[in-house]
Formats: C-alpha cells, structure tokens, sequence
C-alpha cells in the first residue's frame, strides 16, 4: 500500500478542511504533507487522524507540516500545559529570557519569524520571541 | 405500360439507396463523435466517414485510448471498416521538486528548542533524521511530535517510551 493510500483520509481531510497551498510528496520512504490550515480546529482534527492512522507517531513515514495561518495582528492564546510562556530577546531557547506570558493569556502576533519562532507582545507590552507551538492563533 | 410503371418503381428505388449513402455517412460520423467526445481523453479525436470506412486522426496520450477511440467507430453498426491514423504522445513527465529537508545544524538547534521542555527526551540528528529515545508522558508526545515536524527533517524516528 503506498504511503498516499495509507494516509489517504488525512489528505481528505486536509482537502475538505480547506488547507491551502497543500503539498503532498513522497521521498525516501516518508510522506510529507505541507500547508497553512484555516484555524486551529482543523490543525487539531488532522492531528486526530494522524494519531488514529499511526498511533503514537510510531511508523516514521509521516512528516505533518501544516501550520495555522496567522497575519499580524491576530490574537492568540498561550497553550502551555500549566506553566508560563518564555518571552525571548531573541529567536532561540539560548535567548536571554525578557519576559513571561502566562497560561491562557492572549497575546497579539507581530511577525513570524519561522514556523517554530514568533515575535508577540502581551498586553502589558511585553516583546520578544515566542515558541510558536504553545500559541494557538483565535 | 405496366412494364415502363416496373421500371420507373426500380428506378426511383435505386436512387433511393443511392442517395441515401451520403446522409448514412454523416450519421455515422455524429453518432461516432458522440462517443468520442462522451469521454476527455478521446475528445480530440477527429473522424470522417466516407462510404462506410471511418477515419480517425488526432493525439492521444496513450495506446489503450488510441483503441479505444478505435472501438468507438468499429461498434457502430454499418461501418464496414476503420482506418486508425490517431497518433501516441505520452505526456511530458512533470518533474516534482524535491522535498526541502533542513540540514542538520539547522535541525540540531531545532530540536533543541523543540525538547527544552522534556528532559527525559534526548534526541539525535543524523543525515536528516531525528531518533527520539527516552520517555515521555502520553498527554506530551503529540505536542513534542508536533513541533519536530515543523523543522522540516528527513523523518522522524520514534523510539520513545511512553509513560
């Protein structure tokens, strides 16, 4: 079964959830599957078929690269598990630390550095740099 | 006079079947092109029909298609034979590019942000591949997961306990 196939229901899915500029490629063994999703609910929903088609991320012949499209200006929530967001002077967790945004808050976006590092300010004006996967775009 | 009636009846019915070939000829030409046009990859095949012989000529991309188009004008019945001139042009093969994978320098301080927050994880860079081996709380793995596959490696290998 080719790896299109197996993944077949996450590439509809991505297809049908409205994800643009969506690539799908094989090389060496590994899909990779790239993207800009709509919302967060849909990033979500293609993470649940990716765990149910290959649970616990075991099978290594997946790369899922979809990503919430965000401009600037857009809100966003600080997803941590419990504790505070690192504020960063710069991109990098070798970065000094300038300052924290808490669990849940909402912050504003300026500008994505990469799909890893966004520059935000809090609503105290607090700037730097955020790691993206504990922001998830309102 | 009955004799010249005879004859008259035979001749009116001659010209009859003699006139009739050309209008047979242009149904079998639409009912031929309808089947060719039913379908898009024999859409641009063009036939003509001359006393019953049908002529096709075009491109198609394939020699099933070709057949096929060749089918179409054999199954229509009165058409005593098929002159098959449509031409084979597979089409051109589209190049994919390949897929960006980050080196690993770039994927080594990737990976570095990305398990700052999971101590029990030690992860490895090797030719584009990250090698996960340690432990890891289920409720954290998707998350830890999820920003690895952001920085664009070869492939992630999951060798992970989890707890």
């Amino acid at each position: 079964m080719s790896l299109q196939d197996k993944y077949k229901q996450l590439i509809d899915a991505a297809n049908a959830g409205g994800v643009s500029n969506l690539q799908v490629a094989e090389q060496d063994n590994v899909l990779h599957i790239e993207g800009s999703a709509p919302d967060g609910a849909t990033k979500d929903k293609l993470w649940d078929i990716y765990n149910q088609i290959d649970p616990d991320f075991r099978a290594g012949d997946l790369i899922m690269n979809v990503n919430v499209a965000a401009s600037a200006g857009t809100k966003a929530k600080v997803t941590t598990e419990t504790s505070n967001l690192n504020i960063r002077k710069g991109p990098g967790t070798d970065q000094p630390i300038v300052g924290k945004a808490a669990h849940n808050e909402i912050v504003t976006l300026i500008s994505k550095t990469n799909d890893q590092w966004w520059l935000i300010k809090t609503d105290d004006g607090e700037e730097g740099y955020a790691y993206a996967q504990y922001l998830s775009p309102q | 006079m009955k004799f010249v009636k005879n004859y008259l009846i035979l001749f009116l019915l001659s010209s009859a079947v003699f006139i009739g070939c050309k209008p047979k000829d242009a149904d079998f030409k639409a009912q031929i092109e309808k089947t060719l046009q039913a379908s898009p990859e024999t859409a641009g095949v063009t036939v003509d029909v001359k006393d019953g012989v049908a002529t096709l000529t075009g491109e198609v991309k394939d020699e099933a298609t070709r057949e096929k188009a060749g089918s179409a004008a054999k199954d229509v019945n009165g058409i005593k034979n098929v002159e098959n001139h449509v031409t084979v042009t597979p089409p051109p093969m589209v190049e994919t590019p390949p897929v960006q994978i980050n080196n690993d320098t770039t994927l080594a301080q990737g990976v570095k942000d990305a398990t700052k927050d999971f101590p029990t994880v030690t992860a490895n860079v090797n030719d584009g591949v990250i090698t996960l081996t340690g432990s890891i709380k289920r409720s954290s793995l998707q998350t830890l997961i999820m920003s690895l596959n952001t920085l664009k490696p070869k492939k992630i290998d999951n060798q992970l306990t989890i707890k």
